[in-house]
């Protein structure tokens, strides 16, 4: 085949099962994929032996006919999932050298379904960014370009996830998404990220960030390659407490059922200050093109929007400072010695993490300390119940809601990173979901004047990933974005 | 009977709390499948997220939830269909995850009341403030090596039940009662071995003295007390001490104090300044644990019969003493035991047999019942013997000491040793008659008015008979032929 690259997994999984291709040749596609991209610094460790055995174990597979949903497909992983025998290091210098003996619930299930691990990709330090600035690995980078041919992060924290599938050195791409980082690095690579439903993905084997918030989720290039690695992912996991037991419907199936009658909601507290009127623009585009496909749009009201930021903000680094309380030198991972107990705590976390987690770590230990538990973690967690209150409301009279993905295209590399709190405001459409438990998926919808991808955010009820597949199908149709970025595998750059 | 203590300017009224840290019984820990077994290899009883590894997650072990809601409904208290589990923040080398999984806000057991059995023969409730599940710590070992220290993460995540009194106690003594009483019942339920020198039950101590009548003083904590004589030691150490201060017109520091084994003394470990800033918030890891009540109903309808229980059957039906009743029923083996060995007996002759010959003999042997060679039915086949009038009181005694040693039962006994007592009056009678003839000056003065002689009468007819004539018998024939 002329050019494996282009395929999508669908496409590349009907290719593998007629014998078009063989599941090492595409690997191998990948793989070489990979090494000519490295510059963008989406991979922080490839595990191309790995890679090709388990393409050769998948060709048996698919010649004995018994391939799994996304047998022979080549999958990047989110250095947050640990991989049993490969490093993993949530991009943090205080993991150096961890390599796991267990394999994540979510990786397990993929390479049981025929997933092909290409290896680890970069993201932000224990996935405490928004633009893949703070990974002990460096930055990654955007293989869409600005104008004047600036780098531009690739959004985060799963951002290697988002460039590598962009850049075609991955078919498909895990991420992690705790307040935007699977939609918002979609949105910036002009790819499709999803977020299920809390409860929807088991978190075991994943490093943790905030346990309330964090879900984990597929990238792709289209939907449908979407809902196809979302089957092979999540399931119910006795391991994870929070895990649901809730059916998964046939995602594939939902593809082509269309929109016709569905009420889709627009939220009137989602247009704010400083959002590129090119955004604002696609919005409504994307409301007329649902319009057009049979939907019926209807302004809804989210009150407790503005909040959510704030409680995020609190929710997520007061969970943050506990979780990561275990990377104290003792067992694993990272220790610089000292004289005391106390001393070797103290510099082992501070040569082990960088300034971001530690900014969060301090965060989280203020606002849950004696004399302030109230005033902010309590208080957050009354105005999460509310922003849930609020999507309530809504689901009892829209099926769905339509928003930007983000306020802006992507930026570029190291322009805001002194900046913390403009950073911050990145998240602004995402993090409602997050707070609610909500799934929402970001589908790319067009480009800027600058060329550059933007996308919509599609959410849903709770368990209702379907709906946004059927929607996203038919954003995606109407876009038809078929733009590619300049530094990709196998293109003209 | 008064517990207050004398001071050198008067009357001290001692306030006690206890918070008991009980190891929940079961195989496996409270979050993770790992075992629970003592005595294993160091950091063999460790999983993944014991060590708390990168992306491991808790999930509850629901044989601990039952064995807190069988303690619960023990120590007749409310049970919270709905309880969290908190974090509880802080840094130790032997707490892999840098927080304890434990409850806080909302207990999974309320409110409930303990009965102690006073050695006067009165009772008091002692109330409890609340029971929760939370996870052990390891264990840090300092003096392996000169200049590091070993952790040993066995018991890290272990279940462990936090029962907490209310300030009810007034005395070491009832301090101990209260520890005694509460792991007679843990016991009983099977919730707890309760084995203090394994570490399986150990308390932390709260000490306040007043003025009668006077609003609570300031408390210490002393902690990790795993004997009751350590419990009790560490009570009057800080009583006398704490008076003491006072009465030098000094005040009392709320802090945390550590027990000196050796001296019997304690010492300040961290004052309320110095005290951790702890950070509790709910477990995102955990849902919240949502208890059925059916599921309550089902292991209330469960439960064995409690000590509170047995003790008032013993005394109402039995007619035992109160005292009798408490030691009996102190353990649900030694209960077992009586109720086997007194059925169909006289059972106040039956307790009076356990709680001192077989006591005694086994204290002084160092046995334990389980391993005593007295079964209950030869117990109660030896006041069998008592009832019919086969053998005395005071045969039974040697023949008792001959069943704990060699196993064999009463009856055996009494045939192979020829103890079977004589009721024959004639036999009595001609023995009488030799001891009348033989002591002739005695029976004279016996006559003329020294009726105390009538003892030394009894005592030579016994003697005459070995020990087997009826004592009864024996009495009422010798009155008649010196009287007569």
């Amino acid at each position: 085949m002329a050019d494996l690259l282009s395929l999508s997994a669908v496409e590349a999984r009907a290719a593998l099962d007629a014998g078009e291709v063989s599941a090492p040749e595409l690997t191998g596609a990948y793989l070489t994929a990979i090494e000519e991209t490295g510059a963008l610094n989406n991979y922080v460790a490839v595990t191309a032996d790995k890679a090709m055995e388990m393409a050769e174990a998948s060709q048996v597979r698919i010649k004995a006919d018994e391939a799994g949903l996304i047998e022979g497909i080549p999958v990047g992983v989110k250095d947050l999932f640990c991989t049993a025998g490969v490093a993993s290091t949530a991009c943090s210098k205080i993991l150096e050298g961890f390599t796991p003996t267990y394999e994540s619930t979510v990786t397990g299930n993929l390479w049981r379904e025929g997933g092909v691990m290409l290896g680890k990709i970069n993201c932000d330090e224990f996935a405490m960014g928004s633009a893949n600035e703070t990974s002990a690995f460096g930055p990654a980078v955007n293989p869409w370009q600005a104008a004047d041919g600036a780098d531009l992060v690739p959004g985060g924290s799963s951002g290697g996830s988002a460039s590598a599938v962009a850049a075609r050195s991955a078919l498909l791409a895990t991420g992690t998404d705790t307040g935007g980082s699977i939609r918002q690095p979609a949105a910036f690579c002009g790819v499709v990220g999803m977020k299920p439903t809390y409860g929807r993905c088991s978190r075991w084997g994943i490093v943790a960030f905030a346990s309330s918030l964090d879900q984990a989720g597929p990238f792709s290039r289209t939907v449908a390659d979407n809902a196809l690695m979302m089957q092979a992912m999540a399931s119910h996991d006795l391991k994870d407490s929070t895990s649901a037991d809730t059916p998964l419907p046939d995602l594939m199936a939902a593809l082509d059922k269309g929109v016709k009658g569905m009420k889709i909601g627009v939220p009137s507290e989602y247009v704010m200050d400083g959002m590129d009127s090119e955004v604002v623009a696609l919005w409504e585009k994307g409301q007329a093109w649902l319009r057009d496909a049979g939907a019926e749009l209807v302004e809804i009201s989210l009150p407790h929007t503005k909040y959510a930021l704030p409680a995020y903000y609190i929710i997520a680094p007061a969970e943050a400072s506990s979780n990561l309380a275990r990377y104290d030198g003792v067992r694993y991972g990272l220790r610089v010695e000292a004289d005391s107990l106390d001393d070797m705590y103290g510099e082992t976390r501070a040569a082990g993490f960088g300034d971001e987690v530690q900014r969060r770590i301090m965060i989280g230990t203020y606002v849950l300390s004696a004399g302030y538990y109230d005033a902010y973690y309590l208080k957050a967690q009354k105005v999460r119940r509310l922003i849930k209150q609020d999507f309530d409301t809504a689901y009892e009279t829209v099926d769905a809601i339509l928003t930007p993905a983000t306020p802006t295209a992507a930026f570029p590399v190291g322009r805001k990173v002194d900046d913390p709190v403009t950073n911050f405001l990145n998240d602004v459409f995402t993090v409602p979901a997050n707070l609610a438990g909500l799934p929402g998926m970001a589908v790319p919808a067009g480009l800027n004047a600058d060329g550059l991808p933007l996308g919509l955010q599609i959410l849903g009820r709770p368990f209702d990933e379907a709906t946004l597949y059927s929607i996203g199908r038919v954003i995606e149709d109407a876009a038809a974005f078929d733009a590619v970025p300049s530094r990709r595998a196998g293109g003209a750059s | 009977m008064s517990n207050l203590v004398e001071g050198r300017t008067g009357e001290w009224e001692v306030v006690i709390g206890l918070e008991v840290h009980a190891q929940v019984s079961t195989s496996a820990k409270l979050f993770s499948g790992a075992p629970t077994a003592f005595g294993a290899d160091p950091n063999a009883n460790v999983s993944l997220v014991d060590a708390a590894m990168p992306g491991m997650l808790p999930v509850i072990n629901q044989e601990c939830v039952r064995q807190a809601i069988r303690t619960g409904l023990g120590l007749n208290a409310e049970i919270n269909l709905f309880s969290v589990f908190d974090r509880k923040n802080y840094f130790y080398a032997d707490l892999p995850q840098g927080y304890q999984i434990s409850q806080y806000k909302q207990p999974i057991v309320g409110e409930g009341t303990l009965r102690l059995d006073m050695p006067d023969g009165t009772t008091r409730e002692i109330g409890i403030e609340r029971l929760h599940l939370e996870q052990d710590a390891g264990k840090s070992m300092h003096d392996q090596h000169p200049s590091k220290s070993y952790i040993d993460l066995n018991r890290t995540g272990v279940a462990l039940m936090e029962i907490v009194s209310k300030p009810d106690m007034r005395s070491a003594a009832e301090a101990a009662a209260y520890v005694k009483k509460l792991r007679s019942i843990l016991r009983y339920l099977g919730t707890c071995d309760g084995n203090m020198e394994e570490g399986s039950l150990r308390a932390d101590v709260n000490v306040s003295v007043r003025r009668p009548g006077d609003e609570f003083g300031t408390r210490t904590e002393t902690k990790n007390l795993n004997s009751m004589r350590f419990i009790q030691q560490a009570i009057d150490y800080e009583v006398a001490r704490q008076i003491e201060i006072i009465e030098d017109g000094g005040e009392i520091d709320q802090e945390t104090r550590l027990f000196d084994t050796g001296t019997g003394t304690t010492r300040a470990m961290r004052s309320k300044e110095d005290a951790h800033d702890y950070r509790y918030f709910p477990d995102p890891d955990l849902l919240p644990l949502v208890i059925d009540q059916s599921e309550v109903d089902e292991l209330s309808a469960g439960l064995p019969e409690l000590p509170d229980a047995i003790r008032d059957r013993l005394t109402s039906e039995y007619g035992l003493s109160a005292y009798d009743a408490a030691v009996i029923t102190e353990e649900r083996e030694t209960a077992a035991f009586y109720e086997a060995a007194s059925a169909g007996r006289d059972r106040k002759l039956v307790a009076n047999w356990m709680t001192v010959e077989l006591f005694g003999a086994l204290n002084k042997s160092g046995e334990s019942l389980g391993a005593c060679k007295v079964s209950p039915e030869a117990l109660g086949g030896l006041v069998g013997l008592i009832e019919d009038g086969t053998i005395s009181g005071k045969i039974a005694k040697d023949v008792f000491a001959d069943m704990f040693e060699t196993g064999k039962d009463a009856a055996t006994i009494v045939e192979e040793k020829g103890l079977k007592q004589v009721s024959d009056s004639g036999a009595i009678e001609a023995m009488i008659d030799e001891v009348i003839a033989a002591n002739g000056d005695k029976v004279e003065e016996y006559r003329g008015g020294k009726d105390k002689l009538f003892g030394f009468f009894v005592g030579q007819v016994m003697k005459a008979s070995k020990g087997q004539a009826n004592p009864g018998m024996v009495n009422q024939l010798l009155r008649a032929k010196l009287d007569g």
